[in-house]
């Protein structure tokens, strides 16, 4: 075992990790802002608002995303006449644009299933007392149903940002320099192959346990009115 | 659009080959799902300490990082510390690198669906005199198999998206097929939109069966209505 490449290669496998986080964190925030309109859309009465999220969730949720990765990237070659002309092509000829598209809507499709399952899980009793009340519409959304529906989801969701964030390494297939991107081409240069596969996923071993901590401590936040008051304060 | 000029029969070797590799590992998996849902609940902390470390290391390391460890790790490293020279072949590098990481979901399946199998059927398998095989066998398996099923029917939908991977290592299965097939048509999008189809085919068709498997597992359920 040759420990002088792994500490060499130290500071390259941490800006690759940073590029991961960043990649995770972009991803998952844009993700969750689609994820929200969709699960609503999901969940409505209405077929013409519910069937193309659902056909679009199906598609996300059953191919597997290193397609959806290679569509987006080299799939749009095919069509560099239309989209140059309408303007876009520089996005989509650059390998980052292209990843965190694909990473996007592919949690995009997770997290809004994930919420449509925390929103049927609302008590119907909840949404007739906010009705009771005078809320609807809109209010009712944002004061009742999203805030309960996002603690019925947190776990379930914990688990989806810990995929999404595993899910990046398939970026270093097209070309981005993230942990395995780094790992994949530091190590077919000096042959270091164990060495720095071992070192990678010891970095993505501590960013996800990094990740569950946090989104446990928020857990542990978000129940504390389930907590019986403990007697000693 | 559709035109993919004669590669179809492509396509169609490399989702045998997919549904091949899928099936070997999901094997593996069950098996190594079986034993690591043992180790966690024994009684012996040697046992629980390998099954612990197994399901959370493997759950929090990337799949390609592993195949990439497995394929091209492996055999430098038992070069470096016994010089034996060995030549992973992708299909038994991928089938078994799959196998082991979806090991650790189907172990957590499994110990929840030993769980879920009431204390008494336990209670009445020890005061019947049956020895810890013959109540494995008899009374346990029988009634984990009903509560693994959906758990196990979701290892497998990930698991036949996760077999996409193996194409990294040259294994000439659906994905890295409809790769041939795209850089030898000039038509990338079609050929990957093909391909992402077929494996939304196969979801589906994973769906039905394990929607079938469930209702006959469940067949001596008595419900309400």
């Amino acid at each position: 075992m040759d420990i002088a490449i792994i500490q060499e290669n130290i500071p390259r496998l941490l800006q690759g990790a940073a590029v991961t986080v960043e990649l995770t964190a972009i991803s998952v925030g844009i993700g969750l802002c689609l994820a929200i309109p969709f699960a609503l859309m999901r969940v409505h009465r209405n077929p013409l608002l519910r069937m193309p999220v659902y056909v679009f969730n199906f598609y996300f949720r059953g191919t597997p995303l290193l397609v959806q990765i290679f569509l987006i990237y080299y799939g749009s070659g095919q069509f560099q006449h239309f989209l140059t002309q309408i303007g876009v092509w520089t996005f989509f000829r650059g390998a980052w644009f292209c990843a965190i598209l694909s990473l996007t809507l592919n949690t995009a499709a997770y997290t809004s299933e994930i919420l449509r399952g925390g929103i049927e899980a609302i008590p119907f009793g909840e949404i007739e007392a906010a009705r009771a009340c005078g809320i609807s519409g809109f209010l009712l959304q944002r004061r009742i149903i999203l805030p309960k529906a996002f603690r019925l989801a947190w776990p379930a969701y914990t688990n989806e940002v810990v995929f999404l964030l595993q899910a990046t390494s398939l970026v270093s297939i097209i070309t981005i320099m993230d942990i395995t991107g780094v790992a994949r081409m530091v190590a077919s240069r000096s042959f270091a192959f164990y060495e720095l596969y071992i070192s990678a996923a010891v970095l993505y071993l501590i960013l996800v346990y990094a990740v569950l901590f946090v989104f446990r401590k928020v857990e542990y936040r978000m129940s504390g009115h389930l907590r019986s008051p403990s007697l000693v304060s | 659009m559709m035109n993919i000029r004669g590669y179809g029969w492509l396509l169609w070797e490399g989702v045998r080959l997919t549904i091949a590799v899928g099936v070997f590992s999901m094997t593996i998996a069950v098996v190594l799902g079986l034993f690591g849902a043992w180790g966690k609940l024994s009684r012996s902390w040697i046992a629980r300490g390998i099954a612990g470390v197994y399901t959370t290391v493997i759950r929090g390391v990337p799949e390609l990082v592993i195949i990439l460890l497995v394929y091209y790790g492996v055999p430098t490293l038992l070069l470096d510390i016994a010089n034996i020279t060995i030549d992973l072949n992708p299909f038994m590098a991928g089938v078994a690198t799959i196998g082991f990481i979806y090991g650790a979901f189907s172990t957590e399946v499994f110990r929840g669906s030993y769980l879920a199998v009431s204390k008494g059927q336990i209670e009445a398998a020890k005061a019947a005199g049956m020895n810890r095989v013959q109540m494995f066998v008899r009374i346990l398996l029988p009634q984990m198999w009903r509560f693994a099923l959906p758990g196990l029917g979701n290892v497998w939908m990930v698991l036949i998206k996760a077999t996409a991977l193996v194409s990294v290592i040259q294994l000439p299965e659906l994905m890295r097929n409809a790769d041939v097939a795209a850089r030898s048509t000039h038509k990338p999008f079609t050929c990957y939109f093909v391909a992402s189809l077929i494996y939304l085919v196969i979801t589906i068709v994973s769906m039905l069966i394990q929607q079938r498997a469930e209702v006959w597992a469940n067949r001596g359920i008595r419900r309400a209505a």
